[in-house]
């Protein structure tokens, strides 16, 4: 009895697991890609107001754009993730060096 | 009592702690620019203790005998000299209005270099010898250059030029702003940034004297005396903003409009720390 439910349970911890898996494989489509392309220019824009944004950022969201505009909503939301991710890294940068840079100085 | 005396002890200690960090915090935090200016030179004097230190302004040729030699040769015909040329030229050419870029500065633009950035309490912010040569231009309705390169360029060669061999004689004046103006520059210059995770001070303090590649990093102490220069690289000349912009898009960063704040208080702080040290621009670079 014990061994049935621990089968069931593995089970249906695999099925969510391939349902989780295939679900991020499925064909993005635009509104994703206009979800994930706007986070990500918030993020950008936050960047930007903390006077540190990456030219690897603007690349990504080009890269978005372009591939939305060709159709390619799975590369377009791929793309506008990477920018997001890479906005955000640089909004932790410029936070946390609001005070590390002291840790440079010639003294 | 026993858990009165471990509250009064705890509250002493806090206390004890309190006092023993504030003045060192607060010593870190108040810009103190002539003890900069001094540390900055004895860390580059003692990192380069064969480099004089008036030749700190020749960057990457006065790291070693082999590049001080090239560009010795290279000096007897420099590239930067048809710029020079043009810039003397555009000097002494009249403005429409029929006034010119005499009428802007003080001796009549001539050996001022040295003298620039300075803070301008009326306005409260810095101005660069960039700067001011665009609004003189503005002023007698004509179109401002672009900041990067050629006319700029031309123009603050031949200013620089005339200025040849007088020490940088930047002045903090005695006004709140000033000093925070010259703290911003120096945020600027260590903080790091672009996905590069690079401060100005990674590749000229910390890595100055290095190869990067093929080339070698020049030192931060008298970085902007040679200014502009006519870089090998770029094909051509390039002024002080060109050079900001360009270290900001080489560590992946986005670059800041030439003459931004940040730049201009950059400016500032590393022509402050680099006093004393001779004006040699224009200059050539690999």
């Amino acid at each position: 009895m014990r061994g049935n439910m621990r089968i069931s349970t593995l089970s249906l911890a695999l099925t969510l697991l391939i349902a989780g898996a295939t679900s991020s494989l499925t064909a993005g489509s635009e509104a994703d890609f206009k979800a994930a392309y706007a986070a990500a220019e918030a993020a950008n824009k936050e960047a930007a107001a903390l006077r540190n944004q990456w030219t690897t950022t603007a690349a990504a969201l080009a890269a978005a754009k372009k591939a939305a505009d060709s159709g390619d909503f799975d590369q377009a939301v791929a793309s506008s993730k990477e920018a997001e991710a890479l906005a955000k890294a640089s909004i932790f940068q410029a936070t946390s060096e609001k005070e590390a840079w002291k840790a440079l100085e010639i003294r | 009592m026993r858990s009165a005396i471990r509250f009064a002890s705890i509250g002493f200690a806090l206390a004890a702690l309190a006092l023993g960090s504030a003045p060192t915090a607060h010593a870190a935090d108040t810009p103190d620019p002539p003890a900069d200016a001094k540390a900055f030179k004895d860390y580059f004097t003692k990192k380069f203790p064969k480099v004089k230190l008036e030749d700190f302004v020749n960057g990457p040729y006065s790291m070693n005998e082999d590049m001080h030699r090239q560009w010795e040769e290279k000096e007897q015909f420099p590239p930067y000299d048809f710029s020079l040329d043009m810039g003397k030229e555009m000097f002494s050419k009249p403005f429409k209005n029929g006034k010119g870029y005499a009428d802007c500065f003080p001796n009549k633009g001539i050996g001022i270099r040295q003298n620039y950035p300075y803070f301008d309490e009326k306005e409260g912010k810095v101005v660069t010898l960039e700067l001011a040569l665009n609004r003189c231009r503005e002023a007698n309705g004509e179109p401002p250059f672009s900041y990067v390169k050629d006319e700029m360029a031309a123009l603050t060669a031949y200013m620089a030029f005339t200025s040849r061999g007088k020490p940088f004689d930047i002045k903090i004046p005695n006004d709140p702003r000033a000093l925070d103006a010259y703290q911003n520059g120096k945020r600027y210059f260590y903080t790091r940034r672009g996905q590069l995770n690079f401060s100005c001070a990674t590749c000229h303090v910390q890595s100055g004297g290095e190869r990067i590649r093929a080339e070698v990093l020049a030192p931060a102490l008298g970085i902007l005396n040679a200014m502009p220069i006519y870089r090998s690289e770029w094909g051509g000349m390039g002024t002080i903003s060109r050079r900001f912009t360009t270290c900001n898009s080489q560590i992946r960063g986005v670059p800041l409009n030439p003459q931004d704040d940040e730049y201009r208080d950059l400016e500032y702080y590393l022509s402050y720390v680099s006093n004393g040290l001779p004006i040699s621009g224009p200059g050539a670079r690999p």
